[in-house]
């Protein structure tokens, strides 16, 4: 493992199945009536949102708390930022502060890069979603729920995902979530397909460890996961798609769609979901659907990223074990 | 006067010949020249050119004198072998009056490490949307022959055309940023593989492109002289290439940076290289190289951009675009042109003087090195090699993209009007 966690394109294969593997055992510890480790005692880990995100934001704070970090919240707004100063302002006070890692999210593509890399500060970096390029712990969370449910908890020890087929459908042009699947999942030894019209697929996209197709239909029975991507409503005026209407014709998840996928398949999505255009009710409250298993989960990877990076070298399980 | 006796350079790369300076003329080239009365320099091994000509280059004063000023960056511009300088006009305020022309050029008089000419706004204000006082800038003390919203694109395709109907009166050209703006929203670097990886706006090549297609079309068709600004795609090239063989009056400019640098150095996310227009693929910098030396691309100009510190040290987004180059711009030259064998030293003294004096009329500038001429005269070790320290600039800024890079070649003398300006590497 590197010292910080910027891009999931940063991970090793191996990386990457030690991080599942630990979040299998950070799981366990949520299923105790003490829901708390040791491990990060006397380590202050810094929650440093520049832009807004109370999901994730919350999701470190857990997984921080659980392994008895000290957590302090920052939060700048970003009309700040435009400025320039702030981020190295920011970073250069908390250095002073003598903080253990930072959990960075970035409006700015490349912040937690340049924050890691810029000599700023020595603190680890976690990278929890800058601009539109990473978002590596969504990434890490979601094979961590592609594994659990199409390997299974216990038998996916040890396991990659190595052939399972997988679809991201939607607004891959601003989707950092997009871009770090891609990345992790080829890591692991999936195969992706991104489905979206062609003005929301990146010019240069050819470069990437993927297929890409314009016909979700034609991509759907082959599935073992398909991953909706949220569309903002803004992107419309943008001139990225004619209407709503064609959009959800074209590229949304309905019930009927989702009859085509395979028995087994499962329905992901990063939240928060926006009813109607991209997945409809039908399939957002289905068994399928996963989205509030990858809430739980990404609590667990937080925790396995966390200790992999600050606690130890060792699998979690014997210090676990010692502790008990 | 003084004289001085330059002993031994190879005058334009050629063979070995002393060059006598007096006053502030060339008053014998030869062999053997008698060093009597004068200052002699050994020039042995050295290439001598006539002094360098920057049709682009963003002095900011008035304005942001915290980034430079005229006293530093002529500074700047003799240290790298300069003897006169175009100064861009997207000053605060802008250069878009015959006042503020006039200011800027007489700066340059008073501080004289370089000549000044100030190049003045085609619309007011940079807006795009009212000539500025093109004629009353021409009049003035300044005689602004060169006239451009730098920074920003006149995107506008009739108030283009009148600009460049107008400055016909006096032989003026319009030097056209090429960036169409709505191809370019949230641009933070050329759109591609390397954008499409790192997640940061695409910055399109046709939206350079297709500005340079609209306005040599335009120029052909009201019979006007055009140049376009720091070419930076191989289908630019194309389209100037095909511009000129139809016979219309094109002129274009490549910087160093665009020579040399790809977007691949985007991946460290270090501001140091952002700039506009975007570094581009290892395609377009060959190609770009190939246009300069068949003459395509007319000249290398620096596009010298200074900025202050902490306007760089930050992340992408938020940092200022440009780089630094008057220093450093002859040893990108040589590294990209020479050292690989696509130009000459003769070569070199076209582009970076004779040709980008020619489209800016920079009268007394860009002249052969014989008797009766005016001395403007740089002096060029070759044999350097040293890697580059911001340190030791002239500019106050220091946002090069060669910090700690050994390049090639060294400007150790520089001469405007006989009188040194820069002696051994130090300025006077
Ligand atoms: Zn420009």
């Amino acid at each position: 493992m590197h010292r910080h966690l910027i891009s999931a394109a940063d991970l090793t294969r191996d990386d990457a199945v030690l991080i599942l593997d630990t979040a299998e055992e950070m799981a366990r510890v949520a299923d105790r009536p003490i829901k708390k480790l040791p491990t990060l005692r006397g380590r202050t880990v810094v929650n440093l949102f520049f832009e807004d995100s109370t999901r994730t934001r919350i999701s470190f704070e857990a997984a921080e708390k659980r392994l008895s970090a000290d957590v302090i919240n920052f939060t700048a707004k970003g009309s700040s930022v435009s400025k320039g100063e702030s981020l190295k302002d920011t970073a250069q006070t908390l250095e002073a502060m003598g903080v253990d890692a930072v959990v960075i999210r970035h409006g700015a593509s490349g912040a937690p890069y340049r924050l890691a890399t810029s000599g700023w500060i020595d603190a680890h970096v976690i990278n929890a979603g800058d601009g539109t390029h990473q978002h590596p712990t969504q990434a890490l969370l979601d094979a961590f729920t592609m594994r659990r449910r199409l390997v299974g908890p216990d038998a996916g020890i040890g396991h990659d995902l190595a052939g399972r087929r997988i679809t991201i459908v939607g607004d891959v042009l601003h989707s950092r979530v997009a871009r770090s699947n891609v990345d992790l999942l080829h890591t692991l030894g999936a195969e992706v397909t991104l489905v979206a019209p062609p003005t929301l697929l990146p010019v240069g996209i050819e470069s990437w460890p993927c297929e890409v197709s314009y016909d979700l239909d034609r991509t759907l029975p082959k599935s073992d996961a398909v991953m909706m991507l949220r569309v903002q409503r803004e992107r419309m005026k943008a001139a990225f798609f004619p209407t709503e209407r064609e959009y959800s014709r074209r590229y949304g998840l309905d019930g009927e769609r989702m009859r085509r996928m395979p028995e087994h398949a499962i329905v992901m999505h990063p939240g928060p979901m926006v009813r109607g255009m991209e997945i409809t009710a039908e399939v957002a409250d289905s068994d399928r659907c996963t989205v509030v298993e990858q809430v739980t989960n990404g609590v667990s990877i937080r925790m396995a990223v966390l200790y992999l990076l600050l606690g130890g070298n060792e699998t979690a399980l014997t210090r676990t074990t010692e502790e008990k | 006067m003084s004289k001085t006796l330059i002993r031994g350079a190879k005058v334009l790369g050629g063979d070995p010949q002393d060059v006598l300076i007096d006053g502030g003329t060339v008053a014998a080239v030869g062999t053997g020249l008698s060093a009597e009365g004068a200052e002699v320099v050994e020039a042995a091994g050295k290439v001598l050119l006539p002094g360098l000509v920057d049709l682009h280059t963003h002095l900011r004063e008035p304005g942001r004198e915290d980034s430079e000023t005229v006293l530093t960056g002529t500074r700047a511009a003799a240290s790298g072998g300069y003897t006169a300088v175009f100064a861009m006009a997207n000053t605060f305020p802008v250069a878009d009056t015959a006042g503020v022309v006039e200011q800027v050029w007489r700066l340059g008089k008073e501080h004289g490490y370089c000549d000044v000419r100030p190049v003045g706004a085609v619309t007011v204000g940079l807006e795009g949307s009212t000539l500025a006082e093109l004629g009353a800038m021409h009049e003035s003390a300044a005689g602004v022959t060169v006239f451009s919203d730098d920074g920003k694109c006149v995107h506008d395709a009739v108030i283009m055309r009148r600009a460049l109907e107008y400055v016909k009166a006096f032989d003026g050209v319009v030097a056209q940023h090429a960036q169409e703006p709505r191809l370019t929203e949230g641009a933070q670097m050329n759109e591609g593989v390397v954008s499409a990886e790192l997640g940061l706006g695409g910055w399109p090549a046709v939206a350079e492109e297709a500005i340079i297609a609209r306005d040599v079309l335009l120029a052909e068709h009201v019979g006007s002289r055009v140049h376009i600004c720091h070419l930076s795609t191989a289908g630019s090239v194309e389209i100037v290439r095909w511009a000129k063989a139809r016979g219309i009056r094109v002129t274009a400019e490549v910087t160093p940076h665009h020579l040399l640098l790809t977007d691949e150095l985007v991946r460290t996310y270090n501001p140091v290289y952002k700039v506009n227009p975007p570094l581009r693929t290892e395609r377009d910098v060959l190609v770009l190289r190939e246009a300069l030396a068949d003459g395509t691309i007319d000249i290398v100009a620096t596009d010298h951009a200074p900025h202050p510190h902490e306007d760089k040290d930050c992340e992408w987004a938020a940092a200022a675009m440009g780089m630094v180059g008057l220093e450093t711009a002859l040893s990108v030259v040589q590294e990209t042109m020479v050292d690989t064998g696509l130009l000459d030293w003769t070569g070199v003294a076209d582009r970076m003087s004779f040709a980008p004096a020619r489209i800016g009329r920079a009268e007394g500038h860009g002249r052969p090195v014989s008797v009766g001429e005016p001395a403007n005269l740089t002096l060029v070790d070759t044999a350097y090699r040293g890697s580059v320290d911001p340190a030791g600039f002239a500019s106050r800024s220091r946002n090069t993209p060669y910090e700690g890079r050994e390049l090639p070649g060294r400007v150790t003398h520089t001469w405007l009007r006989g009188t040194a300006t820069l002696v051994d590497g130090k300025l006077t």
